[in-house]
């Protein structure tokens, strides 16, 4: 049973909150990735997790046992850490074995289970070489091989592809991925990267200065972000965000941007009704908007292009309005030029409203 | 133009070294190098009567005699009284201070405190407390007969006793700082991984400090070879020469003996044996260090 | 449910009992490590029947600081201190002074045989006391430093261990530093001074922990080297007292606090630099 909980976990070194009141229930089996950029407490938590940190209030949860007074030893975890941890004057081998020689485990079958750790990872043919002599790819398998090698309840991952190159990252995330799946383990996975958290988890908690902002499946998360801080850091390139006043539009309501007038669709706009709202902070993903043919009629805003910025792939328009804010449009038919002013056309059922004070999302 | 500069440079290179460089001339190397040639004279037992040159005999003669091999054999064993287990306490101690306790940093600092003793002060608290007049032997029920300064068996291990604790606050800060090059996150990994307190400290922390371990032994051992203050003021080479040290005997011979040929063959002797020490213990123990990461 | 319950209540109780167990160890052993201090400094206040009284008194009802006045001017530590203070500041200023010096030689400059130089320097570390005590009698004397401050400062006045810290710690400077102060208008001595030196602090400061506490508690030279009662430093200062005052124990240890008392202060100050100049030498092996 591999379920990890957090309830009401919050941890303070002298006057600072690294996390606030944090509850989290992870599932038996999931992928689940703690998602923010630094500072925001999520390796705090992964420490807490582990028995590495005291949690300052609250309980933490692995198993069906409250482990708060537990120590990390004993917790039946494993952890693969950032900088790898191998022990540098042990062979392969030997790192792998490490955990195994602290429990009644006969040497024969502890050899066994280190050669199918290592198998498993591919390692076979540098199980008597040292960490030292080894290539920072292979040493993160040997790290990983040594968390496995215990089938622990759960595995806990501290950032561990940051110190690779950035090819080797993308073939070792797919790899762990199928690891996870194989060995039908828990997983609580730490980064800042936010391709990796969509890649990898079955849900992403995401964590800023110590506080939950919202967990979700990625799609969730992607679709519908519960504020102002998700939203823009989900998603390459980020979500625009451009504040505008409320105002009457015919029937219902829409948002008054710098360049044009965005109408709200209905649902929406009854939301921003009931909240009171006289401003609002309209976010739309750039790719939902495109530049529009000057001729054609559009629902949109008016910016000035600013910057063309080609990727092979795709084309990212930077655009200027009006009072300064800078939107930034997947390129659409139009060949845009540096410096005329285009119209930015947008989907207005993908429209995203956020309360300008809070945050916090606005609508369904 | 340039030669010109490159010249002043030079010149003032010289300027700065030449300070240093005078005192080592006139204390050191010129020292050392007359020593060698002091021991070539024979010192005549009555003085007035001149110094007799006999070449490599006297080095024969002292090296070769009974009281020279004794006084080796009684500095060896007192550098294996002090040394291992000098290190080994000051290593407990830092390994039992390098823990996240509350108020640990009082802690260290009462055990880093006899840096700020002197072979002198450790010598005078250590023989008025085993003094068996006003000593703190009697209530312990430690007393021996006779008293453990005058004791043949015992008073070269009472030395050794004062010296370690002497000498307890330099070897705990620099094996904490040892302990302090022992990254954090291998210890967290060993703890994860199962290892109880013992086990980490075996497996990984020992390993990772034997570096500096390594080091202790070695400058630990040449220091030993040095002691002279706490036999002078403790047991003053007895009793029966049982705490005779080379250090000590090198004295007596200067000052008692009036003997300057001879200590000089001894201070090379000194000089010799520490020197074998070090370098048989290098050969032997750096293998087994490692320097990794 | 039920079950969690108890499973913590054990752990916590565990887990106080290590703490407990974490903080009884540690007690202990300071006060093994203290103790011959603390008793030092208690019987120093008792009299001379209290303390060779069995079973030993611990803590003094009635401290009487005659020991003091009796170690200060009776058997003249007030004079021996002075003496220590005067020849172990001589010798730090030396010390860090020559170090100084030949460090930034060795760290800026270019000039023939620079390495042979150092290796010289560094040799003197090989060269053990004891060698050297005969001849450099017999020069001090030569010289007419015999029984002097100088006699007993001079032949300590440079080390190749302060010169190798100090070209470490400048040469840990950036490169451009120089060269910058160089285009600013820097000659060498003012670029050492406003520069270099305040840069490399830490270890000139570790430096000089060290050079004083060596010179503070030299035993052998000065034992050597003086005869006179009104040169003595604090620790044969010590020796005659313990020689002497075989009936006034507590003189004795009064000579003992008043001898540790200024490196204790020294090093109340300077504990961090004292474990960085350590640092520095141990890594390096």
């Amino acid at each position: 049973m591999g379920r990890v909980a957090l309830e009401h976990v919050s941890k303070r070194f002298d006057d600072v909150t690294a996390v606030d009141d944090l509850t989290l229930d992870i599932a038996d089996e999931e992928f689940l990735v703690l998602l923010g950029p630094s500072g925001c407490g999520k390796s705090t938590a992964l420490r807490m997790i582990a028995g590495l940190e005291e949690p300052s209030e609250g309980t933490i949860t692995i198993g069906d046992r409250v482990v708060n007074d537990v120590e990390a030893k004993d917790r039946d975890i494993a952890m693969v850490f950032q900088s790898y941890a191998l022990y540098p004057h042990m062979t392969v081998r030997r790192n792998i074995e490490f955990p195994l020689r602290s429990r009644r485990i006969a040497a024969e079958e502890r050899k066994h289970l280190v050669d199918d750790a290592a198998a498993s990872l591919g390692l076979e043919d540098l199980l008597d070489r040292k960490p030292g002599q080894l290539s920072g790819g292979q040493r993160q398998r040997v790290a990983l091989a040594r968390a496995i090698v215990r089938r622990p309840q759960a595995f806990l991952m501290d950032e561990p592809l940051s110190n690779l190159d950035a090819k080797l990252r993308v073939q070792t995330r797919a790899e762990l991925v199928e690891l996870q799946r194989r060995l039908a383990a828990t997983v609580v996975y730490v980064t800042h990267d936010q391709v990796e958290a969509m890649t990898m988890g079955h849900r992403i908690a995401i964590l800023e200065r110590g506080v939950l902002q919202q967990v979700g499946a990625p799609q969730e998360v992607y679709a519908r972000p519960a504020n102002l801080f998700v939203a823009r850091f989900i998603g390459s390139p980020p979500m625009n965000t451009v504040t505008g006043r409320v105002v009457a539009d015919g029937e219902g309501l829409a948002a008054e941007l710098p360049g044009g007038r965005v109408p709200l669709a209905a649902p929406l706009a009854a939301a921003v009704a009931a909240a009171n709202l006289d401003a609002v902070v309209v976010g739309m993903r750039p790719e939902d908007l495109r530049l529009a043919d000057p001729a054609a009629p559009t629902h949109g805003v008016d910016a000035t292009v600013s910057v063309i910025e080609s990727l092979g792939h795709e084309r990212h328009v930077v655009c200027r309005l009006d009072d300064g804010q800078l939107v930034i449009v997947r390129q659409g038919a139009h060949e845009p030029v540096p410096g005329e002013m285009a119209g930015v056309r947008l989907v207005v059922d993908a429209v995203h409203v956020f309360d300008p004070t809070s945050g916090a999302r606005v609508g369904g | 133009m340039k030669q010109a500069r490159r010249r002043r440079e030079h010149a003032l290179a010289y300027g700065l070294l030449a300070p240093a460089l005078v005192v080592f001339a006139l204390f050191v190397f010129f020292p050392l190098f007359k020593n060698v040639y002091l021991g070539f004279f024979k010192n005549p037992p009555f003085p007035g009567l001149p110094k007799k040159y006999v070449g490599f005999d006297q080095y024969r003669d002292v090296l070769t005699s009974r009281d020279f091999l004794e006084s080796l054999k009684t500095t060896a064993l007192f550098a294996l009284l002090t040394v291992p287990v000098g290190i080994a306490l000051g290593l407990g101690l830092a390994v039992v201070a390098h823990q996240q306790l509350k108020g640990i940093g009082i802690y260290r600092t009462i055990f880093s405190s006899t840096v700020a003793t002197s072979v002198a002060v450790a010598a005078v608290i250590f023989g008025t407390l085993l003094s068996p007049q006003v000593g703190l032997l009697p209530w312990l029920g430690l007393t021996t007969e006779p008293p453990i300064l005058q004791n043949t068996s015992w008073a070269l291990v009472a030395v050794a006793v004062t010296t370690v604790w002497q000498t307890l606050g330099l070897t705990f800060i620099l094996m904490s700082a040892g302990l302090q090059s022992v990254p954090d996150d291998l210890l967290e990994a060993a703890r994860v991984d199962g290892a109880g307190a013992w086990s980490r400290f075996w497996h990984v922390t020992l390993p990772l400090m034997s570096p500096t371990i390594f080091f202790a032994v070695v400058v630990g051992t040449i220091f030993a070879f040095q002691t002279f203050g706490q036999i002078d003021l403790l047991t003053q080479g007895g009793p029966l020469k049982k705490t005779n040290v080379l250090t000590y005997f090198i004295y007596t011979t200067l000052r008692n003996q009036s003997d300057p040929g001879k200590a000089a063959v001894l201070a090379v002797a000194l000089f010799f044996f520490t020197m074998l020490l070090a370098l048989a213990q290098i050969r032997l123990l750096e293998r087994r260090v490692s320097y990794e990461r | 449910m039920s079950g969690d319950r108890v499973s913590t209540r054990a752990d916590r109780r565990r887990r106080v009992l290590k703490t407990v167990g974490r903080y009884a160890l540690l007690t202990f052993l300071a006060v093994v490590v203290l103790f011959p201090i603390y008793i030092t400094v208690v019987s120093s206040l008792l009299t001379p029947a209290q303390i060779s009284r069995q079973p030993p008194t611990f803590f003094p009802t009635h401290p009487k600081f005659s020991s003091y006045s009796d170690a200060w001017s009776g058997a003249h530590f007030g004079t021996y201190l002075k003496n220590s203070f005067v020849v172990t500041i001589v010798i730090t200023v030396g010390q860090v002074v020559t170090a100084i010096l030949a460090g930034y030689a060795f760290a800026f400059l270019e000039f023939p045989f620079k390495r042979t130089l150092f290796v010289v320097f560094l040799a003197t570390l090989m060269v053990p006391f004891e060698v050297t005590i005969v001849t450099n009698l017999t020069t001090v004397s030569d010289l007419g430093m015999y029984d002097s401050y100088a006699g007993l400062a001079v032949p300590f006045l440079a080390t190749g261990f302060g010169a190798f810290l100090v070209r470490q710690a400048f040469l840990t400077l950036p490169r451009d530093l120089r060269d910058a102060a160089a285009l600013d208008g820097y000659g060498h001595w003012r670029f050492m001074t406003r520069v270099a030196v305040p840069l490399a602090r830490p270890a000139v400061a570790a430096l000089a922990v060290f050079a004083f506490l060596g010179a503070w508690n030299q035993y052998l030279w000065p034992l050597l080297v003086t005869k006179d009662d009104r040169l003595r430093t604090v620790q044969i200062g010590l020796r005659q007292l313990s020689g002497l005052a075989l009936g006034s124990p507590n003189v004795v240890y009064a000579g003992a606090v008043i001898a540790v008392v200024p490196l204790v202060i020294l090093l109340l100050f300077f504990q961090k630099h004292l474990v960085r100049g350590l640092t520095s030498g141990a890594v390096k092996g």
